[in-house]
């Protein structure tokens, strides 16, 4: 497969753009479409203050690298969940992060959850009872509660976070299925900022997780490659796997279900009944059974369609 | 005569000759979900895979349901 810029052998294969790049152009073209994205849904500018929540995967590395790049003011925060499971896995995604930051001379802020608040988070998931013997969900809490006042003690002006397509979609499936109308509604590229919560923004939103993957291998970010042991058998991984199926029968089906939700979202369809009135539906002339259309129904002119082309 | 691909902790054997996507369906891995490499370098879903050949898989699904409120 060739490169569609240049004709080089390509390294990388969106099917669902239709757009093999090679190397260096895929190293252009994800910072540019970020670029895109940032604009369009009129996340920052580059007068305010970001600070990127790293947890040393490649989505979050790949999210300040790519800022960094385009010259936003973006420094990273890296939240210590103290999480160990044998695999030290909390020192190690600490350990890439810093190197991260370090080799490139880039302010990572450092908060310690048990140093905080005296336990690491798998402990206060045991001892609050939450989450059904998963630390998930505390996992969850205290990440937007921390991440949400170090932007705010420290004057940042937007959080960054590195949620891709597959994240998104991954929820939206979730809360689609559950009819989760106020999650559905609230969900976006940007939570704006309201009393004592700071805005919060994905610019990897519409990038799959392979191509983050893609991205980051091929500029060389060293990222946690393990998985939290947590996270084994979890819901959002299951989903994921399920859009996969379906991304690989149908190219570009995860990219369409979340674009198309958004659309729709911004465009107040989501949960609002149509009036039936303002409908205008018409008796067909043909068989007078009601129709939209200000001539024959869909049915009638189908038929009249193919009784034409019979003749014919 | 075999091709080595490797996810994770796991090895699987097929025969050269085939695609990369060939051999993903051969031992039941979505292309989707991972990235390729060989010798280094990112192979795409078309390579056809040459005796000897070791093919790296990259799992590239992650997040447990923390990332679900995000």
């Amino acid at each position: 497969m060739k490169c569609k810029k240049c004709g080089s052998k390509a390294s990388v294969n969106m099917r669902q753009h239709k757009l093999a790049l090679c190397k260096e152009h895929y190293l252009e073209w994800v910072p540019e479409q970020t670029a895109r994205f940032i604009k369009k849904y009129e996340m920052f500018t580059h007068h305010e203050k970001i600070l990127v929540a790293v947890s040393g995967g490649k989505d979050s590395l790949g999210l300040w690298d790519i800022l960094v790049r385009l010259g936003y003011q973006a420094d990273g925060l890296y939240l210590g969940l103290g999480i160990d499971e044998g695999i030290n896995y909390s020192h190690k995604s600490q350990r890439l992060a810093q190197k991260y930051a370090d080799e490139r001379q880039l302010k990572l802020h450092v908060v310690d959850i048990e140093k905080e608040y005296g336990q690491p988070i798998p402990v206060l998931a045991d001892k609050s009872h939450r989450g059904y013997g998963k630390p998930c969900a505390v996992c969850g809490l205290a990440k937007r509660h921390e991440m949400n006042r170090v932007a705010r003690d420290l004057g940042y002006d937007v959080l960054a976070t590195g949620h891709n397509l597959d994240d998104e979609a991954a929820v939206l499936f979730g809360n689609t299925l559950a009819w989760a109308s106020e999650f559905l509604l609230r969900q976006g590229p940007v939570l704006p900022s309201s009393d004592g919560l700071a805005r919060k923004v994905k610019p990897l939103c519409r990038f799959y997780e392979r191509e983050m993957t893609a991205y980051c291998l091929l500029r060389g970010i060293e990222y946690i490659y393990e998985e939290c042991p947590f996270a084994e058998g979890s819901q959002s991984i299951y989903y994921k796997e399920l859009l996969n199926q379906l991304e690989t029968a149908r190219p570009g089906a995860k990219l369409t279900f979340y674009l198309r939700f958004l659309e729709a979202r911004k465009t107040g369809e989501l949960f609002i009944e149509k009036n039936r009135e303002q409908a205008h539906l018409h008796p067909c002339p043909k068989c007078g059974q009601p129709t939209s259309t200000d001539d024959l129904c869909s049915f009638c002119r189908m038929i009249e369609k193919v009784n034409a082309e019979i003749e014919v | 005569m075999t091709v080595k691909l490797i996810l994770r902790d796991r090895e699987y054997e097929v025969k050269p000759g085939m695609t990369l996507l060939d051999s993903l369906k051969k031992i039941n891995v979505l292309s989707e979900s991972v990235i390729a490499t060989r010798e280094g370098e990112m192979i795409l879903d078309d390579e056809i895979l040459r005796d000897g050949d070791v093919v790296k898989l990259i799992a590239v699904i992650s997040g447990g349901s923390c990332r679900c409120e995000g």
